[in-house]
């Protein structure tokens, strides 16, 4: 079991309140990921949950019990940090089991539960090395095998794989999806990479300066985005904005259109532009077009390859179905 | 020309280090050289250097005289128990300070160590009266708590700086795995702090042996370290150069062997931190 409410919960640090008054609520073996740019208030957040930091009003309950004032080790959480925390002067065996020795656990059942976590992990070769002795992936997976012996009610993840390199963070996402598919218990993850996000998430709260700006499943957010922010935010390339006479045409004041949602041509379409830097993928081409009344490049994503060049004069056409259009407030407009 | 002028820099800084560092040890070989003297070749004019007659009547002489072993004894007590006591005190207070500061923890630090700057004389009535009142004169029980009091500060400081070096994630991380504060203490701090601990028992032990004012002022015959096996050489009789000297090199031999052997870890531990 693990299911979390937050209520009306509220964080100040002296006078800065860093997370004003915010509601929500994670249900038993979802996968939560909290996502927002740096300095959001998304880790603090989670060490709200976990106890680690004090709430300044607002109330907690996990499974249905009052938890805000119970200290960490008893709200039945296992938190894997972004600097993994393993204690440097044990080995991964005793790592692993210093969870079960600190609830008492006798030694041949802490010597079962370890072993079949370093199983689950690949570990079993390590388990008498010290942490200095693992590289970066290892490190992570002692950290992921510390939490998952105590069997808690929730994991929390606190960007954990900002220290992997781009290679093993892939693998890395997938073992944790894995491990979340095997235990079916409730995750809560903080990250600054919507990518992480938008791959593992059931549902994802995005966060701005301590605000809920939107919950809901990456789908719901890429689609539906409910404002300015999120849209931006959410999807790889971000979305290009276009101001003035092109959103007025829409009845917007601003108007939002996904790379992938716009045709690129030299024949004809709806707005020019000239050609600046094309990236090219293999699978994909990204092409940056600089149109006139617009500030930033229009980045473009085109399947496969492209042949345009540097300083080619080109036409765009949005998908008129995938127009996202916001108010002179930022919000989404019907 | 890079390569002469290294070298050049390499011999003086040597030569320089090597000059001091007698100039600074040149005391105490003085006080070795004495002891193996007899007393008109101690206060010889001039000095005699190694070319004298090697005696050892004055040691002989001391070890008759005093009991030197209830003196180490006592020195051993006193210097352990209140390093000892001083630990204890020092890493929960450390722990705070390091871990969960407050607004006035850095004025605290300062506070403390502004201790250090009154002169002890100053406190010796007060604190005198009191061993008196509680019957404490001359007792280990009495004199280890004067010495792990006026070490404290120092203890506290070194503490303080070995335990701002280890990532506080680590401790959080105990805590999510249901460690209590003691167990955090215990089984993740102190082993990970094992170095910092270390330098730091070594340094106080060291400055607990060689106090002088307090164990003087203090005892008289039961509770007295070596300071006052030495004192009790240095007026009554005269000028006996060369037994003072005698008893001397026998109160500091142990702490100087102590220090000799784990001069390694003393250095570790100052510099703990500085590479990870």
């Amino acid at each position: 079991m693990g299911q979390i409410t937050l209520n009306q919960i509220t964080k100040s640090f002296g006078d800065v309140q860093v997370i004003p008054p915010l509601d929500l609520r994670i249900e038993d073996g979802e996968f939560v990921v909290f996502v927002g740019p740096s300095g959001c208030g998304k880790s603090t957040l989670l060490r709200l949950i976990a106890g680690l930091e004090d709430v300044s009003s607002g109330k907690i309950t996990i499974d249905g019990k009052e938890a805000t004032e119970v200290p960490p080790a008893k709200r039945g959480l296992a938190m894997v940090f972004q600097s993994y925390a393993l204690y440097p002067h044990m080995s991964v065996r005793k790592n692993i089991a210093f969870p079960l020795r600190m609830a008492g656990l006798d030694k041949a059942a802490q010597k079962e539960k370890v072993e079949a976590a370093a199983k689950v992990l690949n570990l079993t070769d390590y388990l008498d090395r010290r942490p200095g002795q693992l590289s970066g992936g290892q490190r992570q997976r002692v950290a992921i095998g510390r939490a998952i012996v105590r069997e808690p009610a929730a994991f929390l993840f606190d960007e954990p794989l900002s220290n992997l390199d781009a290679a093993l963070r892939v693998n890395m996402r997938l073992e944790i999806s894995e491990l979340h598919q095997t235990l079916k218990t409730t995750m809560i993850y903080v990250t600054h990479d919507q990518v992480e996000a938008m791959t593992m998430a059931d549902k994802i709260v995005v966060l701005q300066a301590g605000v809920i700006e939107q919950v809901g499943s990456p789908l719901e957010l890429y689609h539906t985005p409910r404002n300015k922010f999120v849209a931006g935010f959410i999807g790889s390339p971000k979305m290009n904005f276009f101001m003035g006479s092109f959103a007025a045409e829409f009845g917007a004041a601003t108007i939002g259109v996904r790379p992938e949602h716009l045709t690129v041509s030299q024949d004809g379409g709806k707005w020019a532009g000239k050609v600046g830097v094309s990236e090219h993928l293999g699978s994909d081409t990204f092409l940056y077009v600089d149109m006139d009344g617009v500030d930033e490049p229009i980045t473009v994503r085109s399947s496969g390859e492209v042949g345009f060049r540097h300083g080619d004069t080109v036409h765009l056409t949005p998908d008129p179905d995938k127009i996202h259009r916001f108010d002179n407030q930022g919000l989404r407009m019907a | 020309m890079a390569r002469a002028t290294t070298t050049r820099r390499k011999i003086i800084t040597t030569v320089a280090a090597w000059s001091i560092g007698l100039l600074i040890f040149f005391p105490i070989l003085w006080t070795i050289l004495t002891s193996f003297k007899t007393e008109a070749q101690a206060i010889n004019d001039p000095p005699l250097f190694f070319f004298f007659d090697w005696t050892l009547e004055n040691y002989a002489v001391v070890q008759e005289r005093s009991d030197y072993m209830r003196f180490l004894w006592n020195s051993v007590i006193l210097a352990g128990g209140s390093t000892l006591l001083g630990i204890l005190v020092a890493i929960p207070a450390a722990w705070s300070m390091a871990f969960v500061p407050s607004k006035r923890t850095k004025d605290i630090l300062l506070w403390m160590l502004s201790t250090k700057m009154l002169p002890a004389v100053g406190v010796l009535y007060p604190i005198s009266l009191l061993f008196v009142q509680f019957n404490l004169l001359d007792t280990h029980i009495g004199l280890i708590v004067v010495l792990m009091l006026i070490n404290l500060p120092i203890i506290v400081w070194m503490l303080y700086t070995y335990f701002k070096e280890i990532p506080g994630e680590i401790l959080e991380a105990a805590r999510m795995d249901g460690a209590t504060l003691k167990e955090e203490i215990l089984y993740i701090l102190t082993p990970m702090a094992i170095p910092g601990i270390a330098s730091t028992v070594l340094l106080n032990f060291i400055l607990a042996w060689n106090e002088a004012f307090w164990t003087l002022n203090l005892t008289a015959a039961k509770a007295a370290p070596l300071t006052a096996f030495i004192a009790s050489y240095s007026s009554p009789e005269g000028l006996f150069f060369a037994k003072l000297s005698a008893a001397s090199t026998m109160a500091i031999a142990p702490i100087l062997i102590l220090g000799w052997f784990s001069q390694k870890q003393l250095v570790r531990g100052l510099t703990f931190g500085a590479v990870k």
